[in-house]
């Protein structure tokens, strides 16, 4: 079958000579992929900053598909079903399960305790292959998957499976309370998320800082935020200060993560020679701007190596740190109703539609920021465009 | 550009307040959502340890390194990649430490590095001869940043080039 296949940093082929995937498990299923889509945090793959990202391995952890095969304990999809699948693969039986903590399962990802199960992101989430491919094998069918219902249209469906919840939750997760003024750091599509979802939970004002001019025009319009470009701003912290009363924003959102540009040393220490996991420009930005006792969210994904933070800034004013990969299956049902009552409108991010066979194309405009890319979506052969 | 220097009539909050252009304002507020003060959600579950029941275990019919933080080999996993070759010796050297352990994570880097290089002997061996070009995703390059390709092409004819040159040089010597 036709699939990523990684061959090291900045290098991905589209496979045609892959084996299909098998039942290995009675709760597995097998999904025909209809549409997956190249991820912010897939591109921390391929620049080869994750431990145990093996070669051979095909990426890919937001997909849609078509069930064609289940195991034989699975009773809740039947062959034939479309399915958006979370990116989290989760047991449904664990402690952590059971909160509903899905992006946390103790039972997906032997290679690591402290990250869970994730489709086609390294061996450091669990080595399992993901779904830029024709055909994936999903764990866990029974817990994960949820039924496209008939109205959705499919590039929506897909979006909910990373992006959406993770950007929504973003906004949760910074506990916004009615009229609180919200900053995020990074307008790629998930922070676009963030600060779409941040009205939602009643903020007064929403701020996005990046560094693309092409993307704040896009989020201004779509987040109907404010936005400004860090580097037109000699110190972004101090600009934030001036726009908040001199106070600080009430929550700070970091939706960049690990590649975080706007600092030199940092850029080199954490994406050139790998010394730390990750730049964390973003997280000190968002750590020095958000008021004392405000809360810095994370869902900029970083590396598992230790990474320089202002940690004592985070003592000295008392700010609360709440971070994780979304809880996409806990999230599905209130996305959906959003997408439903049109309060969220994910397709509308999407600006590139590749065919797999043009993968390697697609990484290297999303990676590069060429051709005014924010989300592109891969269409495999038989799904049609 | 915005500077640094500052009067206090620089600071301010426009917050505005009618945000009734905003569809869907407001419909998920919760001021129980409130994380300055936290209060965890405790299940029954989370006293009783790893007791739960956990599913049936996958057949492991291929090598699966595992957590030492970790007594077994979750009930799942996946099966991409298996350790192989010189990059898999280091591999099972670095799961010999902890997650909190950078002797981890610096190895398991370099057995990624050492794994690309095996992965284009394996091309070769199977008489595949890798597409650099077309694997890097470079047509996109030469079509929306022409002028961006051109400057990095010729950087590295040039220094190439001139490595020919001296070790052409030496060699003469």
């Amino acid at each position: 079958m036709l699939a990523v296949n990684y061959r090291g940093p900045f290098r991905i082929r589209a496979d045609k000579n892959l084996p299909y995937p098998e039942i290995e498990h009675p709760e597995d299923a097998i999904v025909k992929v209809l549409r997956s889509c190249i991820c912010g945090s897939d591109l921390h793959l391929y620049h080869g900053l994750v431990p145990d990202t093996r070669v051979g391995t095909t990426f890919g952890h937001e997909f849609i598909g078509e069930v064609v095969e289940t195991g034989s304990s699975v009773e809740n999809l039947k062959v034939g079903d479309k399915v958006m699948v979370p990116f989290n693969i989760a047991c449904g039986k664990c402690a952590f399960c059971k909160q509903e903590l899905y992006g946390n399962c103790h039972e997906a990802n032997p290679q690591s305790t402290a990250a869970g199960g994730i489709f086609g992101y390294s061996h450091t989430t669990g080595g399992y292959h993901g779904g830029q491919a024709e055909y994936v094998r999903v764990p866990y069918a029974d817990v994960g998957p949820t039924v496209i219902p008939e109205w959705m249209d499919p590039d929506d469906a897909v979006l909910l499976t990373d992006v959406v919840p993770t950007g929504y939750q973003a906004a949760e997760m910074g506990g916004i309370q009615e009229g609180d003024t919200v900053v995020v750091f990074g307008a790629g599509p998930i922070g676009i998320m963030a600060a779409k979802s941040a009205w939602l939970f009643g903020a007064g004002r929403v701020i996005v800082i990046d560094k693309l001019d092409y993307r704040l025009e896009f989020v201004k319009e779509y987040a109907q935020c404010e936005v400004f470009n860090f580097q037109e701003l000699e110190d972004p912290v101090v600009f934030i200060k001036q726009q908040t009363d001199s106070l600080g924003a009430d929550v700070c959102i970091d939706a960049v993560g690990a590649e975080a540009a706007g600092n030199k040393v940092n850029s080199l220490m954490g994406r050139k020679l790998l010394l730390q996991g990750g730049s964390t420009t973003a997280l000190h930005w968002a750590i020095n701007s958000v008021k004392k006792g405000g809360i810095v969210s994370i869902v900029g994904v970083y590396g598992p190596v230790d990474a320089l933070v202002p940690i004592g800034n985070v003592l000295n004013k008392g700010i609360t740190i709440r971070a994780n990969q979304a809880s996409v299956k806990r999230l599905l049902p209130k996305m959906i109703e959003h997408v439903k009552n049109g309060v969220l409108d994910p397709k509308a991010i999407i600006t590139h539609r590749i065919p797999l066979e043009e993968v390697a194309e697609g990484y290297h405009i999303f990676s590069s920021k060429l051709d005014n890319c924010i989300k592109p979506v891969l269409i495999p052969p038989a799904a049609g465009i | 550009m915005t500077t640094d220097e500052t009067s206090p009539e620089d600071f301010k909050n426009n917050r505005g307040g009618d945000h009734s252009h905003i569809k869907g304002w407001g419909i998920d507020i919760d001021p129980k959502n409130d994380p300055t003060y936290p209060l965890k959600k405790r299940t029954d579950e989370e006293i009783k340890g790893y007791s739960w029941e956990r599913s049936e275990q996958q057949a492991i019919d291929i090598e699966v390194l595992h957590s030492v933080e970790r007594p077994n080999i979750t009930a799942v996993f996946g099966t991409a990649a298996p350790p192989r070759g010189l990059s898999g010796m280091i591999r099972r050297h670095a799961f010999k430490k902890s997650e909190s352990s950078l002797g981890r994570w610096v190895p398991l880097i370099l057995a990624d590095r050492i794994d690309m290089v095996e992965g284009v002997l394996d091309d070769l061996k199977q008489g595949y001869i890798p597409n650099f070009f077309e694997e890097r995703g470079l047509k996109s390059e030469w079509k929306y940043n022409r002028k961006n390709f051109i400057v990095k092409t010729a950087t590295v004819a040039a220094v190439a080039s001139a490595a020919v040159l001296l070790l052409s040089r030496k060699s003469k010597k």
